[in-house]
């Protein structure tokens, strides 16, 4: 489908129901909502041809990573909804609302790469639910699911952090010199995806590629779920098309509450994409990538105008810094380093005398430099995504970097 | 060039250190042949920042504030050129933390 004429057909923004379609979470609802599960005989290829990819954030081609396990006959498919990010709520809705099309997604992908076993990784809070929902399938499924309660923390759900937590092991990131598709869980292949990704994959299995391809645009096809949050009338989860604008999905949470700056887009790994641009900007790979942010897990965060857009960073900065595993030197020392030396940076204002006389010269530089100093070096994504954020705050927020170099904030005052 | 603090004795196919894995995957072999680019990883949740590889292959490695190496292209895993193969297995002998590895 074309997207602009997609994006123009919709007149009035209302959520697409896809992945939320069933009135309640129940098995009885579920089936009468998507009816029976077929086992697709290529699943690899009918995801190719869908263009899925995953929602855990990094995007990466469903089928590739189905292509890619070691054919052993044991391998073990896990479901992942840690959703250790603050700023997104879409897991946790989905497992609450529609658990057993989660289930539905990891049967079948279990059943493509021979599995043996399946997992379900969820928060704590919300294993009661998924497992009543195990419990109401009654062991139709071709092997045994397991429900496993994720640590809460922002790396949990980094998938050998999973696979690590799933081996008796503590929640944190190993090296991957060796890819968790040719030895994960107990030593055997492991697929792991998260868990909106094999939701969406349940519902390809029934209807095909050709109607995922439906929604969305040619690059980024299907729907997504995006968390809404910040300054906006109504924070909550919606389902939308690739394509849609950032200003629809403002639009669907009610609307702004108060003058918005910027969006965080993509989360804390995310990038700020200023307003009011931001509006019209399609959320697709394409059009988020000069701004350095992707669509990732759907997180949308409004920064309203009286904020301070360094002061924001430095605190999303403080709690990524605080939330590294401490098992890699360039993390676990930079990460602090670096939050430490951007808060001098959005405190400046505030400054005075000897601070500011030690915080002024080549601070810019200096965080710019302790940024390439930590980036891409770490077992995991982690030191690379909060090196994207802040690179983004100091393109995002440029004006502000000059007002604090002089001494003053232009929070409020644009 | 690197100074001799350990014996280059030792060919450039010693399998790395670690579970072994090299010898049934072949995408991650050591059994480096000459056209094969030759990469090395460093594994950071093992490296301490002992700073020996650093001081065996300063031509692709320095090291950070807090004594950790960086490849000095910046890039992910280092691309090791065919010269430097032999002290490259140096520094992941020398790794006294195993945390080096040569792969294909």
């Amino acid at each position: 489908m074309n997207a602009t004429l997609a994006r123009q057909r919709r007149a009035t923004t209302v959520d697409v129901r896809r992945l939320l379609a069933a009135p309640t979470a129940d098995l009885a609802a579920h089936e009468q909502a998507h009816g029976p599960l077929p086992t697709p005989r290529d699943l690899v290829s009918l995801l190719r041809d869908a263009g899925l990819r995953g929602h855990g954030g990094a995007a990466f081609p469903a089928w590739r990573k189905l292509a890619a396990v070691t054919p052993t006959g044991n391998a073990v498919a896990v479901a992942n909804g840690a959703e250790g990010e603050p700023a997104s709520a879409k897991d946790r809705l989905l497992l609450r609302s529609a658990p057993h099309l989660v289930l539905d997604g990891l049967t079948v992908v279990g059943a493509a790469v021979g599995a043996t076993r399946g997992v379900v990784y969820v928060p704590a809070e919300l294993a009661p639910i998924v497992s009543r929902a195990v419990g109401e399938r009654g062991g139709r499924d071709r092997f045994a699911l397991t429900v496993v309660e994720a640590t809460d923390t922002f790396v949990s759900g980094e998938e050998t952090a999973v696979v690590s937590r799933l081996n008796g092991g503590p929640a944190v990131p190993q090296d991957k010199f060796t890819r968790i598709v040719e030895s994960g869980v107990d030593g055997r292949p492991t697929v792991l995806n998260n868990v909106e990704t094999l939701a969406h994959i349940a519902l390809i299995a029934r209807h095909g590629a050709g109607w995922f391809r439906a929604a969305g645009t040619e690059e980024d096809p299907g729907t997504f779920l995006a968390t809404v949050s910040g300054a906006v009338r109504s924070a909550r989860v919606h389902e939308q098309e690739y394509g849609t604008t950032l200003g629809e999905l403002l639009d669907l949470a009610g609307g702004i509450s108060a003058p918005v700056q910027a969006l965080l887009v993509g989360g804390y790994h995310g990038a700020w994409v200023p307003m009011p641009a931001a509006i019209d900007v399609a959320v697709t790979r394409r059009d988020l990538s000069p701004y350095g942010a992707a669509p990732g897990a759907g997180v949308v965060v409004a920064l309203p105008a009286e904020a301070c857009g360094l002061a924001a960073t430095a605190q999303v900065l403080d709690y990524l810094a605080d939330q590294t595993a401490r098992q890699c030197g360039p993390c676990q020392f930079g990460l602090p380093r670096l939050a430490e030396t951007f808060r001098l940076l959005a405190t400046l204002p505030r400054a005075t005398g000897a601070r500011q006389a030690r915080a002024t010269p080549r601070l810019v530089e200096e965080v710019q430099r302790l940024a390439a100093l930590i980036d891409r070096r770490g077992a995991c994504r982690h030191p690379d995504g909060t090196v994207r954020l802040l690179r983004s705050a100091l393109s995002a927020f440029r004006h502000d970097v000059t007002g604090h170099l002089s001494g003053v904030c232009l929070a409020g005052a644009r | 060039m690197s100074s001799p603090m350990v014996s280059t004795e030792q060919t450039s196919t010693a399998p790395s250190p670690g579970r072994g894995i090299a010898s049934v995957t072949p995408a991650t072999g050591t059994g480096a042949t000459d056209s094969a680019t030759v990469a090395l990883h460093i594994d950071w949740t093992r490296c301490d920042g002992r700073g020996l590889c650093a001081e065996l292959l300063p031509e692709l490695l320095d090291r950070d504030d807090w004594g950790f190496p960086r490849a000095r292209d910046g890039s992910r895993d280092v691309a090791v050129p065919r010269t430097l193969r032999r002290h490259a297995s140096d520094a992941v002998a020398a790794c006294p933390v195993l945390a080096l590895r040569l792969s294909q």
